[in-house]
């Protein structure tokens, strides 16, 4: 029998092809054998760490590498800042392109130190802190989960988690405000989620849920704590205050399910686009209503409620939502959900009440957009209607289509990712309007199901301590 | 008394007569099939029963006690449960999903179950997961439970079906055409699938199928309908011979 040769491929093409497949092949089995076997715990104390070391040495280190001080969010607007003369030549406050490439350099030299700032103060400690304390953590991991019950890893996990977020906000006031926002956002986006993916209906009504949530929660407690112009002096002491804050931004979250009823009776007979349009319009209704009233500010914005929406009461509240639309979205009765998205008939002929599962999913998710608005109102202690209107609208909708639908990591993803965005590109003034928009198309064209659409986290999972390869079995 | 009762059952389309003074009467316990040619007004009859549309005029029965009026979901959970022509399935879910989810009129840990997990609803799930993976195995397709339904090949979607169906807990079970596009190999093992959850089960099955083969070998009683009306109804024997049956579905030359 004869043998033919294949005519060997050119040497150049070879080693290229396998250079990358080396390099490919050195990463994968550096990530195997280096990070892989570090379970959430070990990451944990990594960047807690890292923000400790940030307190103690952060400003020095930060003076000595020749930045004006600590950089807020991970220098990422040091390293956009050099762009900005650029945009202001598009939009005409820097005279010519010229100039606008004179003021460049000036700012282009602290990109290097923002760069190692961010490589010295954060990347370096946490993979060191992660891997070096890889096996202890593994160890822990796995006495706490088999030791305890289930809840009290998952409190230990939260407090290293929250723990680090309070140590890298108290370096700046600017830090907890984008913090809050954040983890707001979470709410929002995974309360809309819910309607919008799991149940796959189009809702465009979540401002306005989060206006009757804001505004419910504020009335109140401007009402009953504090001294106020037009509601007069508080009916309860003030002492009492972060005791019945919950209770008031309860209440908001019910005035907002109660708002979702009107949307939800006429709308959820029949399927199809009725819900968007209808939703629609409640949003500009409620915006409209606020803004006539007089008595509560009207479009100038009602003001004076308490900041009592610190970091840990925002985190905790984000904690909790989190926790039961994970629980709901889990169970038979949240499940039912994805059933009538994906066949409504077929749902019905398996014993599925589907106007029921669509009004408890809808009001729900209004109920947690009311609490986020709560929230809102009171980080700042204003708030006005223009807030809640189609601005806030795609933003939340970006934020759920970016993260993916169907997933609660990709809302809790998609938040963070797109706040964080915002914050970063702020430098660029109306040209952020432009750019965000812009990456989402193209987000959407590369990746059109969003990060992680359809898949699910199990906390149970995300706990458990990694083997290392190759010791087990 | 009759398991279920359908007396002088009639639907229309618009001015179109789809389903004219339909009658059946089904004991417990038996097997029986629903035959007729294309257009005949077979899953017109399953959708009218099953309360996916509901009857212009007529009575339906489930033990004495009717059925007009009530939503899909209420017919199901009162012991009707049904496969579907064309695979009517949850395309993002997975295999065991399905089958737990159909035990949704079981399930009584309501919505503070669902959102804080209690003692009540883990027993509960942990309960209808050990059900959905013994209704799995008894169709046999436990090893892809954990699947994504999409992705599994056609017979095995029609199981899926048919597990999902059994677990609401009928009393009744509606097949519409559970051999449809399948190969001889996969038509086989779906015969003995339906013996099997007849016998262990003790369900009551009415089934519509146009491969002759498999309703003669399977039902005990057949009827036959032709332009929504009942032209015969008897045993595989009695139909086969039957002259109107022949004339509108079997065909003059005899197929069998």
């Amino acid at each position: 029998m004869e043998v033919q040769e294949k005519p060997a491929p050119p040497a150049e093409a070879i080693a290229e092809i396998t250079f990358l497949a080396k390099v490919r092949y050195f990463g994968r089995a550096q990530y195997k054998s280096q990070l892989a076997p570090i379970p959430l715990l070990g990451w944990l104390c990594g960047t807690l760490l890292a923000v400790v070391i940030e307190q103690v040495v952060g400003y020095p280190l930060a003076r000595a590498l020749g930045l004006p001080g600590i950089p807020g969010l991970f220098g990422l607007r040091i390293m956009l800042a050099p762009l900005t003369p650029l945009f202001g030549v598009l939009s005409g406050d820097v005279p010519d392109l010229l100039s606008g490439l004179r003021m460049m350099p000036n700012e282009f030299v602290l990109i290097p130190s923002a760069v190692a700032y961010v490589f010295l103060v954060y990347v370096l400690p946490t993979l060191a802190v992660a891997r070096l304390s890889a096996s202890l953590a593994n160890r822990v991991a796995k006495q706490l989960l088999d030791r305890f019950p289930l809840w009290v890893s998952l409190i230990v996990h939260l407090g290293l988690f929250y723990a680090t977020m309070h140590l890298w906000g108290g370096i700046s006031a600017y830090r907890i405000l984008i913090l809050r926002y954040i983890l707001i956002s979470v709410i929002l986006t995974l309360s809309l989620n819910l309607v919008n993916g799991y149940m796959g209906e189009f809702s465009c009504s979540h401002p306005g849920f989060m206006a009757l949530g804001a505004y419910g929660a504020s009335i109140l407690t401007v009402l009953l704590f504090v001294n106020d112009d037009v509601f007069g002096a508080p009916l309860l002491p003030p002492a009492l205050g972060p005791f019945i804050f919950p209770l008031t931004l309860i209440a908001g979250g019910l005035l907002a399910s109660v708002g979702a009823l009107v949307v939800a009776i006429p709308s959820f007979r029949t399927r199809g686009d009725y819900l968007a349009i209808i939703s629609l319009a409640f949003m500009f209704i409620v915006k409209s209503l606020i803004e006539n009233l007089e008595i509560i500010g009207g479009p100038r914005g009602f003001m004076n409620q308490p900041k009592w929406a610190n970091l840990p009461t925002v985190f905790g509240w984000v904690a909790i939502c989190v926790w039961v639309i994970y629980n709901f979205t889990r169970s038979t009765i949240g499940k039912a959900m994805c059933a009538v998205r994906d066949d409504e008939t077929a749902a019905g002929a398996m014993t599925v009440n589907t106007r029921r599962t669509k009004m408890v999913t809808f009001l729900f998710a209004a109920f947690w957009a009311g609490v986020a608005g709560g929230l809102f109102a009171h980080v700042i202690g204003y708030i006005n209607p223009g807030t809640f209107g189609v601005y806030k609208l795609s933003e939340i909708l970006a934020m759920v289509y970016l993260g993916g639908l169907n997933s609660v990591v990709g809302s809790i993803a998609g938040a963070a990712g797109l706040q964080l965005l915002m914050e970063v590109l702020r430098p660029l003034q109306l040209w952020k309007w432009i750019v965000i928009p812009l990456l989402l198309i193209v987000l959407m064209i590369r990746r059109p199901i969003g990060m992680f659409a359809f898949t699910e986290v199990k906390i149970e999972d995300l706990l458990q301590p990694r083997q290392v390869p190759g010791k087990e079995r | 008394m009759a398991l279920l009762r359908v007396k002088n059952m009639t639907h229309f389309f618009g001015g179109l007569r789809a389903v004219h003074n339909y009658d059946l009467e089904i004991e417990p316990g038996q097997l029986r099939g629903l035959i007729g040619p294309n257009g005949a007004g077979k899953t017109t009859i399953f959708n009218l029963i099953t309360g996916i549309y509901q009857p212009t005029e007529g009575e339906i029965l489930l033990n004495g006690k009717s059925l007009v009026g009530l939503q899909s979901y209420q017919i199901a959970a009162q012991g009707i449960c049904r496969t579907f022509q064309t695979l009517r399935l949850w395309r993002h879910m997975t295999v065991l999903d399905h089958v737990k989810l159909a035990r949704y009129s079981k399930i009584h840990y309501g919505l503070i179950g669902a959102f804080f997990g209690t003692g009540q609803r883990h027993r509960e799930e942990a309960e209808s997961e050990k059900m959905a993976y013994d209704l799995l195995e008894m169709v046999g397709i436990g090893h892809v439970a954990d699947q994504v339904v999409i992705n599994l090949p056609y017979g095995v979607q029609r199981r899926v079906e048919m597990a999902r169906a059994l677990a609401s807990e009928p009393q009744l079970l509606f097949l519409d055409e559970p051999t449809a596009g399948m190969n001889p190999e996969e038509l086989v093992e779906m015969m003995e699938v339906i013996r099997r959850v007849r016998d262990e089960l003790g369900l009551t099955i009415f089934l519509i199928e146009h491969r002759m083969k498999v309703v003669m070998d399977l039902c005990e009683t057949i009827q036959t309908i032709d332009f929504g009306e009942l032209i015969a109804e008897g045993t595989p024997e009695e139909i086969r011979s039957n002259p109107r049956v022949i004339d509108a579905y079997l065909g003059k030359e005899g197929i069998v």
